[in-house]
């Protein structure tokens, strides 16, 4: 099959781009300045990032759509007004996870974004559940653009006026350069930001101008270490169909008012695990020294028994020093837990601790 | 000091003596992104030809680093496992990584010279 590209690959090879292939397109991981000057940057500043190859699925419809994505979601959608989002899952019976994606309600229905190895599969399935019903349009002629980070309300506001007003997890319709762009205030770096859906013909500009007013491009690298160190999952890793959102320590996005009459694909296992706890859950880690604990990484106890194993391992530019996050069975996940990490045959000393690694706070009530 | 030779996995080799200084090139460095993890093989300890002698992580991957000569190690350079960021700044001179008493230099001899290094890092890395 051939490989996938966005509307800014030539944007990103005129920026001396290193390509990767990440689910079947063409993906910059890193740029001339490497991971960690694209992290700190994107700290301290504004970083660019094109996350067009993410799905952009636009289902239309009335209250009997918002019915219907509440017997797939566990989410209190009638409750949940227009323009504002909520993280959430796509999950089997077993509340095994398909995809995890973020909803938004829209006037004429929802937009939901998802992750790119899995919008394909998902479109399939949400379709099986939804039927014909409901026009459903996984948008191939829109490109997705995040720009994060604290300077990126000042730069983005300066060229679409009143993205400032937009509180965290919520979004709006704007015009800019004679089209609609739907914008809203979140990321995955834990930095406050904002996403922006715009058609591919108008990508590269939009982009050329955020790089005008002082945003850089950050590449998949950086990208990873920045969600890591928030302590945001990565479908593939940390999440897949054989772990719930219990197990993954997520059940604050299960709305309260779902569990009492569950309802939705999936409810009889959350609810069940929400009440016995889960055997294995969902932790962060940090090695001791400088030691990094890549992914498949096995954990053990101080007693040579395998208790766990590592999802996600790295250095932490910003905490600088190697952070990880995995899972570990119930009874070694209390914080300050000591756990043994085996890399390269040794066993290295760990503690559990809290997550995220680097906390900002996000921007709530500015309307 | 000897002339600089150079492996095909990437690292370089200066011999005064007996004692042969062994780093990482620039060349891989740059394929390696940042460096933010070292590990050397331990004073006294005997490595083998083409064998493991190291290890760098990026903020991408693990690498294996290798001698391309066999010798007991005599030094190792403690100060880029306290700052790893160093092997980027300074790969062929400061950060070098350890030194061995080697016993045939003739195991020298198959390395390549600065040129011809320069031609196979183009050559693999395009």
């Amino acid at each position: 099959m051939e490989i996938k590209k966005t509307s800014l690959n030539k944007l990103h090879q005129s920026n001396n781009a290193k390509f990767v292939e990440f689910a079947g397109y063409e993906m910059p991981i890193q740029y001339s300045k490497g991971i960690i000057e694209e992290h700190k940057f994107t700290r301290s500043n504004s970083g660019i990032f094109d996350v067009s190859h993410m799905g952009q699925l636009f289902i239309y419809g009335d209250q009997s759509l918002t019915e219907e994505l509440e017997k797939i979601f566990p989410l209190d959608l009638k409750n949940l007004k227009e323009n504002c989002s909520k993280y959430s899952f796509l999950m089997n019976e077993d509340a095994g996870i398909y995809d995890d994606l973020i909803i938004t309600k829209i006037e004429d229905g929802y937009l939901i974004i998802l992750n790119a190895a899995c919008k394909d599969k998902d479109f399939e399935i949400l379709s099986n559940l939804l039927g014909s019903k409901f026009k459903m349009n996984l948008d191939n002629n829109r490109s997705l653009i995040a720009i994060q980070g604290p300077k990126s309300v000042e730069i983005l506001n300066s060229i679409i006026n009143g993205v400032d007003q937009l509180n965290f997890m919520t979004g709006n319709w704007f015009d800019s350069d004679n089209q609609k762009l739907f914008v809203t205030r979140s990321g995955y770096t834990g930095e406050d930001g904002f996403e922006i859906s715009i058609s591919n013909d108008k990508a590269e500009k939009f982009v050329e101008n955020l790089i005008e007013k002082g945003a850089q491009l950050i590449g998949l690298g950086a990208r990873d270490t920045l969600r890591l160190e928030a302590g945001l999952c990565l479908y593939g890793h940390e999440l897949d169909i054989n772990k719930t959102p219990v197990e993954a320590n997520l059940r604050w996005a299960i709305s309260k008012s779902r569990l009492s009459n569950g309802g939705f694909i999936g409810s009889k296992k959350i609810m069940n695990q929400m009440q016995d706890g889960a055997s294995q859950i969902r932790v962060g880690i940090k090695p001791e020294g400088r030691l990094i604990a890549r992914e498949k990484t096995k954990i053990f106890n101080d007693t040579d028994k395998q208790i766990g194993e590592i999802t996600s391992g790295t250095f932490g530019p910003s905490v600088n020093g190697p952070i990880a996050m995995g899972y570990v069975d119930k009874e070694f996940s209390k914080v300050d837990t000591k756990i043994l990490l085996e890399v390269r045959g040794k066993k290295h000393p760990a503690n559990i601790c809290a997550l995220p690694f680097y906390k900002k706070n996000y921007v709530k009530g500015v309307n | 000091m000897s002339e600089v030779k150079f492996s095909k996995e990437h690292e370089w080799i200066t011999l005064e003596g007996d004692v042969a200084t062994i780093g990482i090139t620039k060349h891989a460095t740059e394929m390696l992104g940042d460096i933010v993890f070292a590990e050397l093989p331990e004073k006294g300890s005997n490595v083998e030809k083409d064998g493991t002698a190291g290890v760098v992580e990026s903020t991408k991957a693990a690498s294996d680093v290798y001698t391309p000569v066999s010798g007991e190690v005599v030094d190792t350079n403690q100060s880029i496992v306290d700052d790893p960021a160093k092997i980027n700044e300074d790969p062929e001179g400061d950060a070098w990584f350890f030194k061995l008493k080697i016993k045939d230099t003739s195991e020298l001899d198959n390395l390549m010279n600065k040129e011809e290094y320069d031609k196979f890092a183009k050559e693999t890395s395009s």
